[in-house]
């Protein structure tokens, strides 16, 4: 088990290579200059401009700032911002804890609705429930998430005024008060981004459910006299819920993307709007360092689901 | 033209037969009113007034929360590297300049203990020398006092080119020397008439010596500092996160008194401008934001919400149409819009006029800027007193086509005009930007109509904006024929924004597209005008002098004005910001109250 670890974490070094060079040649064939805001501004003459291009190694040829990037990294140095002149990593941690509390809950959320809808809705298909639960994941899944946002915003922020629209990070309060805003104002955008996973997953759990449900052993169990919750619980959802897990991993790094829209709609300052404005503002290196661990993310979670699939189902080998 | 009647006026002013109030009123009548009408009388030997206060609050502190909205927030507070007005915005919440500007263009006093003028010594007549007294008894926020080495060493930081600070054009030309605790001299190399550059408005703050020392040159980006700053202004800074959130307290210490009146101030950023307004207007989440280009059908359907309002002001930021005038299509040595070409069509000067006629600005005004637009004939809108009244507009498609048709251009079988089988086809290219675009489809509509074919080009902003050499699709290539944006006037003086025309500043391969003159147009009359005027200290003349240069890019039809567009910001119902439209909008953060 370790040894296969430790063979897919190697794996992974040439692949997370790979996956810099492409990264790091797009941003530099990409059009825009992170000095772009001093071209208009009458105070600021070009040559300004120009010295500061030389100073961050804008001018250099691509391989040689790609080797400079890679160097660093391996020093742990991720790099330095040109917009805020601030090193990169610290503002990603900045960030980092807004998305994890967002998407964090919103996952959660997305699995407490999943799991019993779709196992109940597997238990008796085509009936009105499971009718009911298919047309709202359909709709679910087929609403984007900066749809939904806004007219999540137009209902509850602007009409009914229950819920603030604008995601503030130091609240003003201490103690059981601060715990209460702090759900208040993700009460939005987690609904937004749960409700999205949930729906496709929902699908999923229920369509992983039907497979499992009319195999003979389940058959057996119950003609062994076991009651439905038994049965459901023990017997079909452990080996329903094997792809479900995988599928859940896999989307981990997903559902950060899908963050980025809702982070700026609600504007949460996590890592997604982070990499938003650094785009607009062409800062490259901390665009490279947070697309980046994306890239990471999207790795280890196969890793990781790989993993847990063997562990749940000792059927397949690791090796 | 008014010298000598201006001059008896000043006399009358000194004498205190005619008060302040009267002589400004007069200079409007003439159409001289201005935020530099002051500086005249400043030149005159009449002390330079401060604006009128309004402030009504009677003690400091009290006033709760101010919660500021500015869709694009700081990434950085340190004003030398402001790579924007957001970060400038950001940074003068905790440092102070000397003196800022107020709503009218009148200089207002921060960390100055008077306006220099001649006659208080501060000015000298040569324009030569300006010096500042500064205002006993500072206070940094760590409790060091602010005294003249601070003022001397934000030259020093800033000049050295090591140290890589965006205010660098600032402050490299001048001389800045301590005469003793509390007066600062900073010397020119030659006659300045705008001395209200170096240390005053908030790109200018000033920063403590006592942190920042160690780290002049090659060190600036360590300062830890950079990113909490210790200031002298109204606010001690609390918590700092890029591009999201800046905080602030009130300053106990504060040296001015009853100042301020909130007790905390805290800046989000984040989002856009359409839901900045709706968070302020709509739903009052917050007090203020800032920025708010969003459609005036939208701001009014807002405002009937009922918590908040827009709020103008006006400076001098024109959206402009830029016309080529060398050949986009041709190249020369490995470069297009080469100064060795002519442009094909507008090298005659009827199609420029022509087109000039097909600009519909009151439309453009209408459907687009509402409130927040003026329909003007001037490339320079601001300070009123550099404005020409000897131009003017006018939309007819009518006119504009007989212009073409007595040049001989005429219409083709496709219905677009020829002549000598050039054909009347040009690219009209902006940045992506919701306004702009549809600006471009009024005036291709009525192009048309006047047998000109106009194809459209949008760039995304940060390209059009950027100084990348490789890139053929920026503002400076001007690889179309052409182009409208903005280029913001960004104090109460157009000597800045005016030099970029001069024939030496041509943007060419050669000097990698950093030249101002993008349009490449080359006039030896407005050289000598806009050179004379950088050297008179007579403000009368020198005024003469920018208007005389605003009416030769208007006879050559170098810029075709669209709209003098105003300041737009959101303000909660009871919160009394005051904005300048020749300064960022923090500038003036120490006045802010909220009406109870």
């Amino acid at each position: 088990m370790s040894k296969y670890v430790l063979r897919r974490l190697l794996i992974a070094i040439p692949s997370l290579l790979g996956i810099s060079v492409v990264l790091f040649v797009v941003l530099a064939l990409a059009p825009g200059d992170p000095f772009s805001e001093l071209a208009t501004n009458p105070n600021v003459p070009p040559e300004v401009q120009a010295a500061l291009r030389a100073k961050f190694g804008l001018d250099d040829p691509i391989y040689l700032r790609y080797l400079h990037w890679l160097n660093a990294m391996l020093h742990g140095d991720w790099g330095f911002s040109f917009v805020s002149r601030m090193d990169v990593d610290t503002l990603i941690l900045q960030r980092l804890p807004a998305t994890l509390y967002v998407i964090g809950s919103a996952q959660i959320l997305a699995l407490l609705i999943a799991i019993p809808v779709g196992v109940y809705a597997a238990t008796k298909p085509y009936s009105l429930f499971d009718q009911i639960a298919n047309t709202f994941a359909f709709i679910g899944f087929s609403l984007p998430t900066f749809f939904t946002g806004l007219l999540f915003i137009l209902i509850f922020s602007v009409t009914l005024d229950w819920l603030p629209f604008v995601y503030s990070t130091d609240i003003k309060a201490t103690g059981i008060r601060w715990v209460l805003e702090m759900i208040r104002q993700a009460i939005m955008p987690v609904a937004v981004l749960g409700l999205f996973q949930a729906a496709s997953m929902t699908r999923f759990v229920r369509s992983a459910m039907l497979d499992v449900i009319r195999l003979d052993y389940v058959t057996t169990a119950r003609a062994k006299g076991l009651g439905q919750a038994t049965v459901i619980v023990k017997h079909v959802m452990r080996n329903a819920m094997i792809p479900v897990v995988t599928l859940i991993a896999l989307q981990i790094p997903a559902v950060f993307g899908g963050a980025i829209v809702t982070e700026q709609i609600f504007r949460i300052p996590g890592i997604g709007s982070l990499l938003i404005s650094s785009i607009l503002s062409n800062d490259t290196p901390v665009v490279m360092a947070v697309t980046f661990v994306f890239a990471c993310l999207v790795v280890l979670f196969n890793l990781i689901a790989d993993v847990l699939y063997g562990w749940l189902d000792p059927r397949i080998s690791l090796r | 033209m008014l010298d000598k009647e201006l001059r008896s006026m000043i006399g009358k002013v000194k004498d205190g037969r005619m008060d302040r109030r009267a002589f400004i009123k007069r200079m409007a009548a003439v159409g001289l009113t201005a935020p530099l009408a002051n500086q005249i009388l400043a030149l005159g030997g009449i002390a330079m007034a401060e604006g009128p206060q309004v402030y009504k609050p009677t003690k400091r502190g009290g006033g709760g929360a101010l919660r500021l909205l500015w869709w694009q927030g700081p990434t950085l507070l340190n004003p030398h590297f402001a790579t924007g007005t957001k970060d400038q915005d950001g940074s003068r919440l905790f440092y102070e300049p000397l003196a800022c500007w107020d709503p009218d263009g009148n200089m207002k006093l921060v960390l100055a203990a008077e306006i220099p003028s001649i006659q208080n010594g501060g000015l000298a007549a040569d324009g030569k020398s300006v010096t500042w007294k500064l205002k006993p008894g500072v206070k940094w926020h760590d409790g060091k006092p602010f005294t003249a080495d601070d003022v001397v060493f934000n030259w020093e930081y800033a000049k050295d080119p090591a140290t890589s600070a965006l205010t660098i054009a600032t402050y490299r030309e001048i001389t800045v020397e301590k005469v003793d605790d509390l007066t600062v001299r900073i010397l020119f190399n030659k006659p300045t008439p705008f001395w209200a550059d170096a240390f005053v408005g908030a790109p200018n703050t000033i920063i403590p010596k006592h942190l920042f020392a160690d780290y002049k040159g090659s060190k600036s980006r360590e300062a830890p500092t950079n990113l909490s700053p210790v200031g002298t202004g109204p606010y001690k800074f609390v918590e700092f996160k890029p591009g999201d959130l800046v905080r602030g307290q009130l300053n106990p210490d504060y040296h001015m008194p009853n100042r301020p009146y909130f007790d905390t101030v805290e800046m989000k950023g984040g989002g856009d401008a359409v839901s900045a307004a709706r968070a302020v207007i709509q739903t009052g989440e917050y007090d203020f934001g800032w920025n708010i280009q969003v459609e005036d059908d939208v701001l009014l359907r807002l405002e009937k919400g009922g918590k908040g309002k827009t709020v103008y002001a006006v400076g001098g930021d024109t959206e402009f149409i830029a016309l080529n005038f060398t050949d986009p299509n041709t190249e020369v040595d490995g470069e297009r819009s080469s100064m060795k070409t002519k442009h094909p069509l507008f090298s005659d000067p009827a199609v420029r006029k022509a087109l000039s006629m097909l600009v519909d600005r009151e439309s453009v005004k209408k459907a687009i800027y509402g409130r927040a637009g003026r329909t003007t004939a001037n490339f320079l809108n601001g300070p009123e007193k550099f404005v020409s009244k000897n131009t003017s507009w006018e939309f007819s498609v009518e006119k504009a086509s007989k212009i073409l048709d007595d040049a001989g251009w005429k219409p083709g079988a496709d219905g677009i005009r020829e002549k000598d089988g050039k054909k009347l086809k040009i690219v009209y290219q902006t940045s992506i930007n919701g306004p702009r675009q549809k600006t471009q489809a009024i005036v291709k509509q009525a192009c048309q109509k006047a047998g000109i074919d106009v194809e459209l080009k949008s760039v995304v902003a940060s390209v059009f904006f950027s100084s990348d050499v490789a890139n053929p699709d920026t503002y400076a290539h001007f690889y179309a024929d052409i182009e409208m944006f903005q280029i913001p006037l960004s104090q109460p003086d157009p000597s800045q924004h005016m030099r970029r025309y001069l024939s030496i500043n041509v943007a060419t391969k050669e000097n990698k597209w950093q030249g101002t003159n993008f349009p490449r147009w080359v006039n030896k009359d407005y050289d000598a005008a806009i050179e004379a005027a950088e050297s008179e200290m007579d403000p009368v003349k020198r005024a003469a002098y920018y208007i005389k240069a605003n009416d030769l890019m208007f006879q050559d039809t170098v810029f075709i004005p669209v709209q003098h567009r105003l300041k737009v910001e959101a303000a909660a119902n009871n919160l009394r910001p005051i904005i300048s439209g020749w300064a960022n909008e923090t500038d003036n953060l120490h006045d802010w109250y909220r009406e109870e």
